[in-house]
């Protein structure tokens, strides 16, 4: 990895007053495996998950692997936190506890994160992933990541 | 279909029936009575961190619960389709740049229709763990065919 971390904030910071986000997706190499895409749409921050086939955890449904629905639940959060906090460095994530309500089928899936509580050092966070229907979840998380 | 789990061939289980796995490069370190380890070179394309190269929360996830799905089925001794309900992992401390990663998972308890599991992540030590995790699984979770003939059929597509 050639980058300082003066220069990630920069992008970051960047992006916070464009309101153009792709920038940094590009530079978080886990991003762009995801392909992960952002969608604002009256202040709300979505993330959307393209459907791809090597996310497949069980061919036959076929659903998206668990992990693959984790992964992307704990980056919406994160998405969230570099996008509505004023952060001095890469928010670390603590713990999360993911709660799978139905398979994930390969389809595109969107999450929305909240802060429960913006601490000074430690953010508490709950993450909802849908697909055809935000009524509908696939899985929610909450997550608490440390700040500072 | 032969029930033995045989290192070998359930690698090959993985390989043709987990995409996502054979994607991002799992590969069984281990298994026994005593649980499973998988293990995931490092990737720079699997980084959250662009500045240190430190891998993304989510691929640690990834290990962890495949290696966590597959004690299941190797305390079981057979591959019935099981899916997660719920996986809570604690991240203790960044995984080094450039270091294999192991994950070691071992199915404590087993009922008729839940299986509770305990698993960590590590580099060299099991007991200086990157992550620890608890989750439970849902045992016949689908009236689709087990993992092993899945595999089968995917290597014939």
């Amino acid at each position: 990895m050639d980058m300082t971390s003066e220069q990630f904030l920069d992008v970051i910071s960047k992006a916070r007053e464009t309101r153009e986000w792709k920038p940094v997706f590009e530079i978080i190499p886990y991003f762009s495996y995801l392909g992960l895409e952002l969608e604002e749409c009256e202040g709300r921050i979505i993330c959307r998950l393209p459907k791809d086939k090597k996310f497949i955890g069980n061919p036959v449904l076929p659903a998206l692997h668990g992990g693959i629905v984790g992964a992307f639940l704990e980056t919406t959060a994160l998405v969230h936190m570099l996008m509505t906090q004023d952060v001095t460095r890469l928010p670390k994530i603590i713990n999360i506890t993911v709660e799978y309500l139905r398979s994930a089928k390969l389809e595109d899936s969107f999450a929305e994160a909240v802060i429960t509580k913006p601490g000074r050092r430690v953010a508490n966070m709950r993450v909802r992933a849908w697909q055809e229907s935000k009524d509908k979840p696939i899985a929610t998380a909450s997550a608490n990541f440390l700040v500072s | 279909m032969s029930d033995s789990f045989d290192i070998n061939q359930i690698q090959n289980i993985i390989d043709a029936g987990i995409p996502q796995c054979a994607d991002i490069g799992v590969k069984v370190h281990e298994m026994d009575e005593g649980g499973v380890t998988f293990r995931l070179p490092y990737d720079e394309k699997l980084a959250g961190n662009p500045v240190t190269g430190v891998l993304h929360g989510g691929v640690i996830t990834t290990l962890i619960d495949s290696a966590s799905g597959m004690c299941i089925y190797v305390k079981l001794k057979k591959y019935i389709p099981i899916a997660t309900l719920d996986l809570r992992i604690d991240y203790l401390k960044p995984a080094t740049p450039g270091e294999m990663l192991y994950a070691h998972a071992y199915c404590y308890k087993l009922t008729e229709k839940i299986g509770f599991v305990r698993s960590v992540a590590y580099h060299t030590d099991r007991n200086d763990p990157i992550a620890n995790s608890v989750s439970t699984f849902m045992l016949r979770s689908s009236a689709t065919p087990p993992l092993n003939e899945v595999s089968e059929s995917m290597k014939k597509v």
